[in-house]
């Protein structure tokens, strides 16, 4: 498979909001001693290949007026859809970095956009069209699930998010020969995609082959 | 225009937990059975594959096995203050939508109720006096005795593999078991799942407090079991992906691993999926079922003539399906008459995280059903007097399969994101586990469903209004759990523990649990019942409502396994009692 094709191919999202996120998610989840953060991880892949699928559209959610407010434990009551949430927010928190700054999200510093994230966070910037903390809400959402769902989905590469915290992925089938054991099981994380793509074993019942990881840490 | 179909004996609304049984009990009685399911037809063996299962993602938030909510929702508001308004996205429960319904997703907690449950008003009554109860509180005794259901649990446990150690069998309380659990007939089926770490950890804290802990019962195999129906289940690997997945290897037990392969088998089953019911239809008397209406999959109306209706779905649909058909006084929380839509409860959930700098776990291995856990404070084991709340909780440690999206609790004061937020993180996920309130819910006069006066389906009907808000007496009850759970936390020497807070109001957006009961529920009173003890419409003696709607108030453990055993009680009862003298059975 070309490798670039996966990594640059974006179907919803324009230029401007790759830019954004890209921004957005390497403050949410930063590279550092640990490993590698929401960029390098392909978050904002993930994201645009879920705004491309039915969820993009809220295509599965009561989409059917009339559209009142409600109480927060109502739940989301917006018209707009995850598309338009993302379309719309960053438009808009850009046009007003530009009037503060003179510079969309992505040039600012680090400390102004961890500023500005805060701020969405808090529902404290007023957006003309939408809560900034539904913004944020949003974006936290997608983000965590871009670093923590199966490489499959675009996110997560190197499976970076997995290897942060031991989790070893597609499960074995001894696991149930482990389940009393107090010995930590640490084993090299399988994703669904390294079995399509033919780089992990599974056994015939297609749980994966683990290789285990010998040494104290989790890279 | 409608299309008319041939007649059949019985027409089962739904393929779930008790649609499959009650298809598979009243097929092998003789009878020419049709079931309709709204949802997909499944099959396992390619809709659910290792390793395309395992994915979080797919199927915990973005699953096609749920409710389609773009054509039918429930709306939904605290109290009748407020407008009802729709539920617009999937939150705080998980209905299903495909052959095997929602059990196919169940995490596979296979409890029995106690017999406190089912006498629990006059128990309760008899015990502290007739004032315990709230004055709005309207709970009541479910009209069969722990006799009279026992040998339903058991037969349901034999269809689902169901492991554990019986605490009490016949009488006779047994070290390993649940010692408040009422007497059993015989000894579980399958033996229990072995102890995690973490659960041992609970269970010395626990036994160090003077509590009896034991491994939760359930219905991921412990061994490989041929069961009641000749269906063969595996033994599970414990690679989690329970609960809103559906098992790749058929270790779970659910509709699609335990009833439906046998079933498939039966000459006079046929199963419909795609077929959405809209109505359950009645002679000119009203009191007679002729059948069902339902919409197919190209939207043709048909009309389904049968001479037993068995509604069997999910509790929103089985009370909403009532209502449209207009069977059955609807519920007027003014008047407090009326019956069909009363009594709605859900179940009370809490937490309390445990985080270690000296221990690490594998937070990964486990299943739905595997977890240590007390019945102490359940029931009416302690003495409620003092406490001033009624109903209990199950307390447990569970070993689900901690997976990376939403299994990552962190400590309080953790930041939610950046770069403290990935080093709690990172030092957490395998450090950490939780001990978890399941608990009973009262029904009261002001929490019920009805039809909502303004939003509609797909089809132009009415959805269903849910009005529910915590009252105080769960509230009490949560509180006290918590400071018990609290100081079991303490006993388990973490570095850190917090509890989640008792919540002021009900909250349709986080994920609580797919425990909604009660709207059709069963009695002895006609007044206050929707069907009799034997599931049967007191209105239309042809027509079986059975669910989690009969439920009259919820209990702590999760209702699937109770659900099952009504699915074989009411089978049982129109086997034996109804086909040879149809009419009244109270």
């Amino acid at each position: 498979m070309a490798e670039s094709a996966l990594l640059h191919a974006y179907g919803y999202l324009t230029q401007p909001e790759i830019r954004f996120l890209d921004a957005a998610v390497e403050r949410l989840i930063p590279t550092d001693e640990l490993g590698p953060g929401g960029r390098d991880a392909g978050v904002t892949c993930y994201i645009d290949r879920q705004l491309c699928s039915a969820w993009g559209t809220h295509g599965r959610n009561y989409r059917v007026g009339p559209w009142l407010e409600g109480t927060p434990e109502q739940g989301f009551q917006s018209r707009l859809t995850p598309q338009e949430i993302y379309r719309i927010g960053i438009q808009e928190i850009n046009a007003i970095c530009r009037a503060r700054h003179e510079r969309p999200f992505d040039q600012l510093q680090a400390e102004k956009q961890d500023e500005m994230l805060k701020a969405l966070e808090k529902g404290a910037v007023d957006l003309p069209s939408l809560s900034s903390k539904l913004f944020f809400d949003l974006l936290w959402r997608n983000t965590e699930e871009g670093f923590f769902a199966d490489p499959l989905y675009g996110g997560n590469r190197g499976k970076v998010g997995w290897k942060l915290i031991g989790f070893p992925g597609v499960p074995s089938s001894a696991y149930k020969d482990h389940l009393d054991n107090p010995e930590p099981y640490r084993a090299e994380p399988v994703s669904i995609l390294d079995i399509q793509m033919k780089q992990a074993q599974t056994d015939a019942q297609g749980f994966a082959k683990h290789v285990m990881l010998k040494q104290e840490g989790r890279k | 225009m409608t299309t008319k179909m041939k007649p059949v004996d019985a027409v089962v609304v739904g393929s779930g937990v008790v649609g499959s049984i009650m298809s598979m009990e009243l097929a092998n009685a003789g009878l020419n059975v049709l079931c309709l399911e709204r949802g997909r037809m499944i099959d396992p063996q390619t809709d659910f594959v290792a390793p395309y299962v395992h994915d979080e993602l797919k199927f915990d938030r973005h699953s096609d096995i749920f409710q389609n909510l773009s054509r039918e929702t429930i709306t939904f508001r605290n109290n009748a203050r407020e407008i009802a308004l729709p539920m617009r996205e999937l939150g705080s429960f998980k209905p299903g939508e495909m052959v095997g319904g929602t059990a196919a997703h169940w995490g596979g907690n296979a409890r029995r109720f106690l017999p406190h449950d089912f006498e629990i008003r006059s128990q309760v009554t008899e015990r502290y006096g007739k004032s315990f109860f709230p004055e709005d509180c309207t709970a009541q005794d479910w009209g069969v005795t722990w006799d009279e259901v026992e040998p339903y649990y058991d037969m349901f446990e034999h269809i689902y593999g169901v492991h554990g150690k019986a605490g009490n069998l016949n009488g006779e309380i047994r070290e390993g078991g649940n010692p408040h659990e009422g007497p059993r007939s015989r000894e579980y089926p399958n033996p229990p799942t072995k102890r995690t770490p973490q659960g041992e950890i609970f269970a010395n804290a626990c036994e160090d407090l003077g509590y009896v802990p034991f491994q939760g019962p359930g219905a991921g195999m412990t061994r490989d079991y041929n069961n009641l129906y000749k269906v063969q289940l595996l033994e599970c690997h414990r690679g989690g992906f329970c609960s809103s997945h559906v098992c790749s290897q058929g270790a779970k037990a659910n509709p699609l691993s335990a009833v439906l392969p046998a079933l498939y088998k039966q000459k006079t089953f046929e199963l419909r999926p795609l077929c959405n019911v809209i109505k359950v239809n009645t002679d000119s008397s009203g009191k007679q079922a002729t059948g069902v209406t339902y919409i197919d999959a190209r939207g043709r109306e048909v009309e389904q003539p049968a001479s037993i209706v068995v509604l069997a779905t999910y509790c929103f649909n089985n009370t909403r399906l009532l209502l449209l058909s207009g069977i059955g006084k609807p519920y007027d929380p003014q008047t407090g008459r009326g019956v069909v839509g009363r009594n709605y409860s859900y179940q009370v959930g809490g937490r309390v995280h445990l985080f270690f700098d000296d221990k690490e776990f594998n937070p990964f291995i486990g299943g739905g059903m595997v977890n240590t856990s007390i019945d102490d404070l359940n029931g009416d084991v302690v003495d409620r007097s003092k406490l001033g709340f009624v109903g209990g909780a199950y307390i447990n440690v569970p070993n689900s399969g901690a997976s990376p999206i939403k299994g990552k609790p962190l400590p309080h004061g953790t930041p939610r994101w950046g770069a403290e937020w990935k080093k709690a993180v990172a030092h957490n996920y395998r450090r950490t586990f939780g001990i978890h309130i399941h608990g009973s819910c009262m029904s009261y006069r002001q929490h019920y469903l009805d039809l909502d006066p303004t939003y509609k389906d797909a089809y132009g009907l009415p959805l269903l209004r849910m009005t529910f808000d915590w009252h105080e007496n769960e509230q009490k009850m949560a509180r006290w759990m918590y400071e018990r759970c609290i100081e079991i936390a303490k006993a388990c020497k973490p570095a850190h523990y917090h509890a989640h807070a008792v919540p002021k109001k009900y909250s349709i957006i986080p994920y609580q649990s797919t425990h909604n009961c009660g709207g059709a529920v069963m009695g002895s009173d006609p007044s206050t019942s929707v069907v009799n003890k034997y599931l049967q419409s007191w209105d239309v003696p042809n027509l079986f409502v059975v669910g989690g709607s009969a439920f009259p108030q919820n209990a702590a453990q999760g209702p699937t396994e109770t659900i099952g055993m009504l699915a074989c009680w009411a089978a049982d009862g129109i086997k034996e009692n109804y086909v040879s003298r149809p009419g009244p059975m109270v």
